[in-house]
């Protein structure tokens, strides 16, 4: 097995690191995000490059990442050199997008220790550098990619313009190139049928609500991701600040709501935890979708504070352990739907057995 | 600057029309824009603007959009009617190519047409000190409009040191 394959079975053994349950205000953000986009000048972006020239970004992105320190001890893996399943497995984790996903063309990613950095070689834009972070850490998360993408671009003449800046593939990414979002978890706001105020209000400043899998993903367990818009006319660090300060009035809001469920609906909040947490516990066959609603239930009982549920971590890696690619890995082969739901169901009740009573 | 309706009040509200290749600006303040129906609730002020402007800019365009979708990127070939299919640009040399087209479609986008963040580590240096430049002439503006003329002084001798120390980077780069 070569290294990178080594490193990549290493990985799936773990689940992602950004779905840790440790960060800051991890009880209500998953987790953080921070994407820059870039193109080298002198290739023509990826759509319309020949295979050759693909091939040449791959081997230029790799060579200056390799001088890097951020990249120093990461692992390449070659889009077309991995399975279906493999590929997709990378989509669940959300270090690759669905177009890298497809794997036809020559497409890389570059994943660093505890996936904390990550590189897509050839998505829309030549390099899409990524840095994730568990719970709210926007700051953090900014001036580790801030500090790569400054390495990458001594070894890289990448595509820019004094005047509109970052010259991106689409005219949506135009200037710094930046996406900053967090994965925020809204439970009380959509119980007390709140969330379409705040939500609209979230909009209306100018940032971009979306589903658990991005782009045209369906709102899943209560999971919003909060994103900025523009990326002309500002700054990355203001962009940054204005999620920021928009993400903290959103978790003051939620936290509210959820101080009030508590006093005004204790039972029925409970209750609706606790039948979750049974169905999880107990179910024989469970689909993806209803194993990630039964969680934002129990997300909200871990965060209410009640006893004798399981901690965070555990509730935040079935998110992704329970879909379809990583259940099949963890299976060892392929599985139909019907299967997938009895199996998915057995991984889900050992897992919470396994932290029982502790 | 000041407003080119009332002359009155500073302008803060800028819109860029093209029309036949011939680029058009309009400067106006608040008031104006807003009796001029081009204000939205507060809130939303920032993107209704930009897509009335956008709509200017495009019922401009629709009489010569044959024209338009002809134009060529001289780099890689991709013809302006196929960037518009697709929403994907060629090459860095597209926004080169269709800068014309570009810009409104950028301000309809962003609200903005200018970058305010990081330049790449290699010129940094040097863009930063035009970023610094720009923003001083903007003040510069604001300043003379304001009629603060003791300000404004100050910042133009910021300016002057600035250039002078820009052109003393690219002599050294170039020896």
């Amino acid at each position: 097995m070569s290294d990178a394959g080594r490193e990549f079975e290493a990985l799936l053994s773990r689940p992602s690191p950004w779905l840790a349950g440790d960060g800051p205000s991890a009880d209500l953000v998953v987790s953080t995000r921070i994407r820059l986009a870039r193109n080298l000048a002198s290739m023509p972006f990826t759509h319309r490059a020949r295979e050759e020239q693909l091939q040449g970004v791959v081997a230029s992105v790799a060579t200056a990442a390799a001088a890097t320190s951020a990249f120093h001890d990461a692992f390449l893996l070659r889009m077309n050199e991995i399975g279906p399943l493999d590929r997709q497995v990378l989509v669940e984790r959300h270090l690759v997008s669905h177009e890298l996903g497809d794997g036809a063309r020559p497409r890389g990613i570059l994943i660093g220790p505890q996936e904390r950095l990550s590189l897509m070689v050839n998505e829309e834009d030549h390099l899409r550098l990524q840095a994730m972070g568990s719970g709210f850490q926007l700051a953090e998360a900014w001036a580790v990619a801030d500090k790569a993408d400054d390495e990458l671009g001594q070894g890289l003449d990448f595509a820019f313009s004094e005047e509109i800046g970052y010259l991106t593939s689409c005219p949506t990414n135009t200037g710094t190139g930046l996406r900053a979002s967090v994965l925020i978890h809204l439970p009380a706001l959509v119980l007390l049928q709140e969330i379409h105020k705040v939500l609209k209000s979230v909009m209306q400043v100018g940032l971009n609500v979306r589903g658990l899998y991005g782009e045209h993903s369906d709102v899943m367990g209560n999971l919003f991701q909060v994103s900025n818009q523009t990326t002309l006319g500002q700054g990355e660090r203001e962009s940054i600040e204005s999620l920021d300060r928009v993400t903290r009035q959103v978790m003051e809001t939620e936290t509210r709501a959820r101080e009030r469920l508590v006093r005004d609906a204790r039972i029925q909040t409970e209750d609706k935890v606790w039948r979750a947490f049974g169905l999880l516990r107990y179910c024989r066959s469970v689909s993806a979708q209803e194993v990630i609603n039964l969680c934002s239930a129990v997300r909200l009982g871990v965060s209410l504070g009640l006893s004798g549920l399981c901690p965070l971590r555990v509730i935040n890696a079935l998110l992704v352990l329970t879909q379809p690619a990583h259940l099949q890995r963890h299976y060892g082969g392929e599985l139909t739907p019907a299967e997938r739901n009895v199996y998915r169901a057995q991984l889900v009740r050992e897992r919470l057995a396994a932290v029982e009573g502790k | 600057m000041l407003c080119q309706i009332c002359g009155k009040n500073p302008a803060t509200v800028h819109f860029t029309e093209i029309h036949d290749n011939k680029m058009s600006e309009l400067h106006v303040c608040e008031r104006c824009a807003e009796e001029k129906g081009l204000h939205g609730d507060a809130p939303r002020q920032k993107f209704d603007i930009a897509e009335k402007v956008a709509e200017m800019i495009n019922s401009a365009m629709t009489t010569d959009e044959e024209r338009v979708g002809h134009v060529q990127c001289p780099r890689c070939g991709l013809l302006y009617s196929a960037f518009k299919e697709t929403g994907r640009l060629g090459c860095a040399e597209c926004y080169n190519a269709f800068q014309f087209q570009l810009r409104p479609l950028l301000r309809r986008i962003h609200g903005d047409t200018r970058h305010k963040g990081k330049a790449p580590a290699r010129d940094g240096a040097r863009v930063s000190i035009a970023r610094q430049v720009q923003r001083l002439y903007d003040e510069l503006q604001r300043a003379v409009a304001r009629e603060e003329f003791e300000r404004a002084a100050e910042v133009r001798d910021e300016i002057r040191r600035l250039e002078q120390q820009e052109r003393e980077a690219r002599a050294e780069e170039t020896r």
